[in-house]
């Protein structure tokens, strides 16, 4: 019953042709990347703690765009949405690039005396880090390490190679297989990003620890996805793709969840600050207080002197910058209607999501005193991030960017906000 | 007492049509009219010409009053009328009075909403003229309806008759107030 009822889709709107730009940005893309992390590696040389910790930032961040691929994947099938299969592939490309991953986890092993240094080099004395041992210790941590990202790896590869089948072969009996497989997909899922941010963030301080933090770092994946998505796809419509298959329709839909979850975020964000906040004990509060006071380590004790430090002004920023402002400025349906407005919060989001990794990552750096940028940040941020957007765009090209023979494309097609 | 005129109420029997006739009325200019269906057919406002409803700026008034009402009931207890020391923490505790700034914010969000949402349609009525005609009980069953009122500018009895019917209504009627 739409007013304007969807033409079929051409194979020029869904297929990036020959001599279009998107042909060079995987070599452009993917030389920046090995430069930036070329980059990386000889300035390790001097600083090789300040690369670990840097590393950690660049990794992750773009990780957890991938993570929010595969699971807006898992959640599409297993609500067997409708109006999001036209721009499924756009995220189902994100999510191809997590094998990726797999080889960028491998120089976190080179930052493992910096960034673990807390348990891996724990005191007889310190009975609170040696009653963790069973957990924290080197040969399984890289063990679990490395089974996260095979995990997220074959996740990803089991929805991309399906999905990709079906437009071939247009058989249903795939979607069925993707929603079955989206059930304990989820719960795989929830577990092993839980388990991945307590092992790689959460234990940076071992005697600190939060059953939330899972779902906080699984808060920023989405932000991450959405934000990435929103921008991926304007960038295909400017480029002219897509032009028949995503409409402001779509774009309003991935602004709503855009928004939402920056509300989620916060909800958790702010779960968190305050039962410690009420609680007040040192030993649950010293995540805080890193990141507002200045401290120092005297054995296994944290002391704080209760002054201020830069990371204060960095904590304000991250609460006013990623939910007081996009909280209302994403709120109104104009704004998530109007491309350039909401490329801009998208944006914005994505500045955000890696003040808020880098922001979880730094402080934890003893012997880094207050916020201060370094060149290592950057290379690090461009070296992970052309290698994470040239696998995307070498996946994209490859195949259409549309599932064409998904059951549920002429809902998606049709679909209109009420 | 002579009965006045309430408006003409045509019949469709198909969601389609009824889709159709209502961007004819539309575009024919009609202001205080209204479609009537079983359920909801999707489009049908756009086809309608609707415009966007006021509901959601009265539910985000109605939401930050009541989370800057909770939030200040809150300050103002504590830090002015009746300051009193909780596990040694200062008086103006804001992390203590965000659970209940976010509650009242969302309490009263939903309450603007339903009651906003039954004020700008105007109910509860107990009584509505269209419930004079017996065909029309068939809007919550099977048939589709559009209601033209007589205090239209456009309305005019034979004409718009008329034109109903020439829009594909099986039926049209004229209904007393």
């Amino acid at each position: 019953m739409s007013e304007h009822q969807p033409a079929t889709i051409n194979d020029s709107d869904i297929r990036v042709p020959d001599g279009h730009a998107w042909n060079k940005l995987p070599a452009i893309l993917g030389g920046v990347g090995l430069i930036g992390l070329a980059a990386s590696f000889v300035l390790r040389g001097e600083h090789p703690e300040q690369f670990s910790f840097s590393y950690l930032v660049a990794f992750l961040y773009f990780l957890s765009i991938a993570l929010g691929g595969l699971f807006f994947i898992l959640i599409n099938f297993a609500s067997k949405a409708g109006w999001s299969i036209s721009v499924r592939r756009v995220a189902e490309n994100v999510m191809a690039t997590l094998p990726l991953f797999v080889l960028l986890a491998v120089p976190l092993f080179l930052g493992f005396e910096h960034l673990y240094h807390h348990w891996l080099h724990a005191s007889v004395e310190d009975v609170v880090v040696q009653g963790k041992k069973a957990w924290l210790n080197k040969s399984f941590f890289s063990v679990r390490t490395m089974v996260y990202v095979v995990i997220w790896a074959l996740l990803g590869l089991f929805y991309y190679s399906r999905s990709v089948k079906q437009d071939q072969s247009g058989e249903p009996k795939l979607t069925e297989a993707m929603q079955n497989m989206s059930y304990p997909g989820i719960a795989i899922f929830a577990i092993t990003t839980s388990f991945a941010a307590f092992d790689w963030i959460m234990s940076m301080d071992p005697h600190w620890y939060s059953t939330i933090y899972g779902v906080y770092f699984f808060a920023g994946c989405l932000i991450g996805i959405f934000a990435t998505m929103i921008l991926l796809t304007l960038l295909a419509k400017q480029s002219g793709l897509l032009k028949q298959a995503v409409n402001l329709e779509h774009f309003h839909d991935l602004g709503k969840l855009l928004f939402a979850f920056t509300v989620f975020w916060a909800y958790i964000a702010f779960s968190q600050f305050m039962l410690y906040w009420y609680g007040n004990i040192p030993e649950e509060t010293a995540f805080f207080a890193k990141r507002w006071y200045v401290v120092h380590h005297e054995g296994t004790a944290l002391i704080n002197t209760f002054q201020t430090s830069s990371w204060a002004t960095i904590s304000v920023i991250l609460g006013v910058g990623h939910f007081v402002v996009p909280f209302f400025f994403l709120m109104p349906r104009t704004i998530k209607r109007k491309p350039a407005f909401l490329a801009f919060g998208a944006i914005w989001m994505l500045a955000m999501h890696l003040v808020d990794i880098y922001w979880l990552v730094m402080p934890e750096n003893p012997h880094m005193h207050g916020f201060h940028l370094t060149l290592l940040d950057l290379t690090t941020w461009v070296g992970v991030g052309g290698l994470f957007l040239g696998a995307f765009f070498w996946v994209a090209r490859r195949q259409a960017l549309v599932p064409l023979k998904d059951p549920r494309l002429p809902e998606s097609l049709r679909f209109e906000n009420f | 007492m002579a009965n006045k005129l309430y408006g003409a109420l045509a019949e469709f029997e198909t969601p389609h049509a009824i889709f159709e006739a209502c961007k004819k009325v539309r575009d024919a200019g009609f202001k205080y009219w209204d479609s009537h269906t079983p359920f909801p057919v999707h489009g049908l406002d756009g086809a309608m010409g609707m415009k966007r409803s006021k509901l959601p700026f009265i539910v985000l008034v109605m939401a930050l009053t009541g989370a800057i009402g909770g939030f200040g009931l809150q300050t103002w207890t504590s830090v002015v009328d009746y300051p009193w020391v909780v596990s040694g923490k200062p008086y103006f505790s804001w992390p203590a009075f965000i659970p209940v700034t976010f509650e009242l914010g969302v309490l009263f969000g939903a309450l603007g909403a339903v009651f906003g949402m039954l004020g700008l349609n105007k109910l509860p009525q107990l009584y509505h003229s269209l419930f004079r005609s017996k065909r029309f009980e068939r809007f919550s069953d099977d048939k589709f309806f559009i209601s033209i009122e007589e205090r239209d500018p456009k309305f005019d009895k034979a004409k718009t008759v008329a034109f109903l019917e020439e829009i594909g209504s099986t039926n049209v009627e004229l209904i007393d107030e």
